[in-house]
């Protein structure tokens, strides 16, 4: 085995080529979720320190969380807050020893996804 | 560290496309990864048409009539054909699986098959494990005793040997790891699925004396807690065996002796 070359050996395809799976998309779209809604955070608590500031600082900041960009932002981060909250709900499940039959965890991700959205349909005719 | 693409000498190419067989009537194009370490060239994709009708059932089986019939060159590993010896591990159709128990008629259109992912490639279909083997050799997969050994045989109550179950007909064949986005990206400190379901097998055999000491030594950012359920490996395994499961029930011991 003296001269196999070992030094340049190509890396298989991973990513591009393996078949997305419920419960692998369900666990990426949490860390998705979880980084994404520091960008909600960010603008709802610039709104906080802006109505503290004053009205001109509060009319500048409340006119970009109104527009439509600042509303899609924030509706994505409810769907963002109510998926992250049930994925987290699913790894408590988990962590306990349950739910960690394939068919009970595929399920579970499907409870996921279609739950944060009615919730945040839900949340939007509420509030 | 997670490196979403290729590196520049793992991308890869299209290649050959191999003559259809003359005057078959149930013909299965297959899209097959190869890789020739004496070319220096990068991997490329040759596609191949294989006549079904005179052909097993099995992705194995047509590989073996590639191999035999049009392309000798074409390398893989293969020994039982019939799921116990898990050389025949590859990624078919985008999941990981054993080739000789897969049958074609579970792959909708072209069969694309590749090596397992994220490996180092040795040949064509043929993926480096010595990585994957010296992790599960550090999990000690033995029996660890402090007592005398009996005049006879350690011996098991029915109960404690069912749960072992779901545990020791793991083959090895790596399709689990290889599947396993957290071992891609850091294969190098996370033993990964295959190693940790072994490492549970011994844990809760009630003849280890070591359960402490194996516990001990997984104790460690990297090592188990760099699964995060991700299930890819359960919803592989070709032996229908639930790693995931088997991790969680390590990380619930390490909490549950901690408290």
């Amino acid at each position: 085995m003296a001269d196999v070359n070992r030094g340049d050996r190509p890396l298989s395809p991973h990513l591009q080529i393996y078949r997305p799976q419920i419960t692998s998309v369900t666990s990426i779209l949490t860390r998705i979720t979880g980084n994404s809604l520091i960008v909600g955070s960010i603008l709802i608590v610039w709104w906080f320190l802006a109505a503290a500031k004053g009205p001109e600082a509060f009319a500048r900041a409340d006119w970009v969380l109104t527009s439509w960009i600042g509303d899609l932002i924030m509706f994505g981060s409810l769907w963002a807050l109510w998926y992250h909250t049930l994925a987290g709900i699913r790894h408590l499940i988990w962590d306990s020893g349950r739910g960690l039959e394939l068919e009970t965890a595929e399920k579970l991700g499907w409870i996921v996804i279609i739950g944060s959205a009615v919730l945040t349909v839900l949340t939007v005719i509420v509030v | 560290m997670v490196q979403l693409t290729l590196p520049k000498n793992s991308v890869v190419k299209t290649g050959k496309t191999w003559p259809e067989p003359k005057g078959a009537t149930n013909v299965r194009k297959f899209q097959i990864y190869r890789w020739n370490p004496d070319t220096g060239e990068n991997p490329r994709v040759d596609t191949y048409f294989v006549d079904l009708d005179t052909c097993g059932p099995m992705v194995l089986d047509a590989l073996i009539k590639i191999k035999n019939e049009i392309d000798p060159t074409l390398t893989f590993r293969r020994s039982c054909r019939e799921g116990i010896c898990g050389s025949c591990a590859m990624n078919i159709d985008g999941i990981n699986t054993l080739a000789c128990t897969y049958g074609m008629d579970e792959i909708k259109g072209t069969v694309k098959i590749y090596p397992l992912p994220h490996m180092p490639v040795v040949k064509d279909l043929i993926p480096d494990l010595t990585m994957f083997y010296a992790q599960h050799a550090s999990i000690m997969p033995w029996l660890e005793t402090e007592t005398n050994a009996p005049a006879k045989e350690w011996r098991q109550s029915i109960e404690d040997r069912k749960k072992l179950d779901g545990l020791y007909e793991c083959v090895m064949c790596a399709s689990c790891s290889a599947a396993c986005p957290s071992y891609w990206w850091n294969g190098d400190k996370y033993l990964g699925p295959a190693a940790l379901l072994h490492a549970y097998r011994w844990i809760i055999d009630s003849r280890d004396e070591a359960t402490g000491e194996r516990l001990d030594q997984l104790e460690d950012p990297f090592k188990l807690y760099r699964c995060h359920t991700i299930m890819n490996c359960t919803k592989t395994c070709p032996k229908g065996l639930n790693p995931a499961k088997a991790i969680a029930q390590i990380k619930k011991m390490m909490l549950e002796r901690a408290v």
